[in-house]
């Protein structure tokens, strides 16, 4: 069973109907003992860092979920479930993130450039799993004022280019997680899910 | 790099799909979840679905609208029309929509954006605003918001007002001429230019075009980030993969 974290940020409808689509039925739960079962998590959601440490604190989630991703299980975090999983954000500072990854989440400076970042960009694969037959340079939505800072440059699975290079996807062991919205990103977002449930 | 985002618009009236010209004609175009499959195999990068129906009753049709549209593509869209409350937002986002655009309600309250943003998050926040020219001379040019679709004059000076928009944090500005709107004569450029040069948020032209190099000159001269068009797409004038596949060739950054 997969399991779609609900902790209020964000609709999950279409996380849930992409992934039925690409053939897997998911629950959409705000329950440990449901995250604790699954076989394979998903974590989506959308708004600000702070909120949403503070939604899962309410929710009682922050240990299932560091607990579930220490057993081994399939971990696919998205957009805020991407930065979350890092150590802290600019965007609230002080509160600390679920620590999984080590490093930071910053926001986007740049002179000349739109932010939030929002539309189609392409994204430089290294070889996984998970981009099977995603070509390199795909390309895929997003939407975000923040971006990750892995330390360790080894989990980072795809770039981006907006102003700068930036991790937009991010591997450690069964932990993957995109800045981008693959349930958004037609064909071939809808594949990488395909390729998520496979794994 | 980021590309230019081609965005077919949707007028929607009682979960059917209908296209103002200045804001009064309209004209069907079909259905709304047809539509919206047809855009996707297309090649659209988004869409957006602008709810023309009158009355609050019938809103609801657009809220299971905008479900049966999440659960047959899966591409970002955005809904507005009436909406004035954190409920209708909820409800739309609920129902599957990725972001909504909030116009006479922002106007009027515009604490109601900030109240917005922070709880859905500014990505999901888009206001629109409808400006009209209104002095033009050699050296200056003014524009006013009018809201009520476009009926209603409310004194505020566009510039001011998208950054006013931005500071209170709204994600995106979905900018329509009303000047421009439904001639088909081409996009206001010199009002999307001064609006994308004055904020740092994305900002999608709207209102006038009538062939491709109106959708270049938004996105070149314009600054826009993004152009939405209906009637070109609708009455399949273009289709998006042919306006595409002109803008790259003119060197615009596209998505194909």
């Amino acid at each position: 069973m997969i399991v779609v974290i609900d902790y209020g940020m964000g609709n999950l409808h279409s996380v849930r109907k992409a992934l039925e689509v690409v053939g897997a039925g998911a629950k959409v739960s705000s329950s440990a003992k449901d995250i604790l079962r699954a076989d394979k998590i998903v974590f989506p959601g959308v708004g600000s860092f702070g909120e949403a440490m503070k939604e899962l604190k309410k929710r009682k989630l922050v240990q299932p979920i560091k607990d579930a991703i220490a057993e081994g299980k399939p971990f696919l975090g998205l957009c805020l479930g991407l930065q979350l999983l890092f150590e802290r954000s600019e965007e609230a500072p002080g509160v600390k993130g679920l620590g999984v990854l080590k490093g930071e989440v910053k926001r986007f400076k740049l002179k000349g450039l739109k932010v939030p970042h929002m539309g189609w960009n392409s994204i430089k694969n290294k070889r996984s799993d998970i981009f099977d037959k995603v070509p390199d340079n795909s390309y895929m939505y997003f939407v975000h004022s923040y971006y990750v800072k892995p330390k360790d440059k080894k989990v980072v699975l795809s770039t981006t280019s907006y102003g700068i290079d930036f991790a937009s996807g991010v591997c450690k062991d069964n932990v993957y997680a995109f800045q981008f919205h693959p349930e958004k990103s037609q064909a071939l977002g809808l594949k990488i899910l395909k390729n998520f449930v496979e794994l | 790099m980021l590309t230019k985002r081609i965005i077919p618009c949707l007028d929607v009236k009682d979960g059917r799909v209908v296209k103002g010209v200045n804001f009064v004609n309209l004209r069907d175009a079909g259905d709304a979840v047809e539509n919206a499959r047809f855009y996707d195999k297309e090649g659209a990068d988004e869409l957006v679905f602008l709810d023309i129906t009158a009355s609050h009753e019938k809103r609801k049709t657009t809220i299971r609208l905008a479900n049966k549209v999440a659960e047959s593509i899966f591409l970002p869209f955005t809904v507005g029309g009436g909406i004035s409350t954190v409920d209708d937002i909820r409800n739309l986002l609920n129902a599957g929509c990725d972001k909504v655009s909030i116009n006479t309600a922002a106007v009027k309250r515009p604490s109601f954006i900030r109240e917005s943003s922070k709880r859905f998050g500014s990505q999901c926040i888009v206001v629109a605003m409808d400006a009209r020219c209104r002095v033009k001379t050699k050296d200056r040019q003014k524009w006013e918001i009018y809201i009520n679709g476009g009926r209603t004059p409310t004194g505020l000076d566009a510039i001011q007002w998208a950054k006013k928009i931005e500071s209170l944090g709204s994600g995106e500005i979905l900018l329509t001429s009303m000047d421009y709107d439904g001639t088909k004569e081409g996009y206001d450029i010199e009002l999307t230019r001064r609006i994308s040069e004055s904020v740092k948020i994305p900002v999608i032209a709207s209102g006038g075009a009538g062939n491709l190099e109106h959708l270049y000159e938004a996105l070149t001269d314009g600054k826009a980030d993004a152009v939405l068009a209906a009637s070109i797409f609708h009455f399949r004038t273009y289709s998006v993969g042919e306006t595409k596949a002109y803008l790259k060739k003119k060197g615009v950054k596209v998505r194909i």
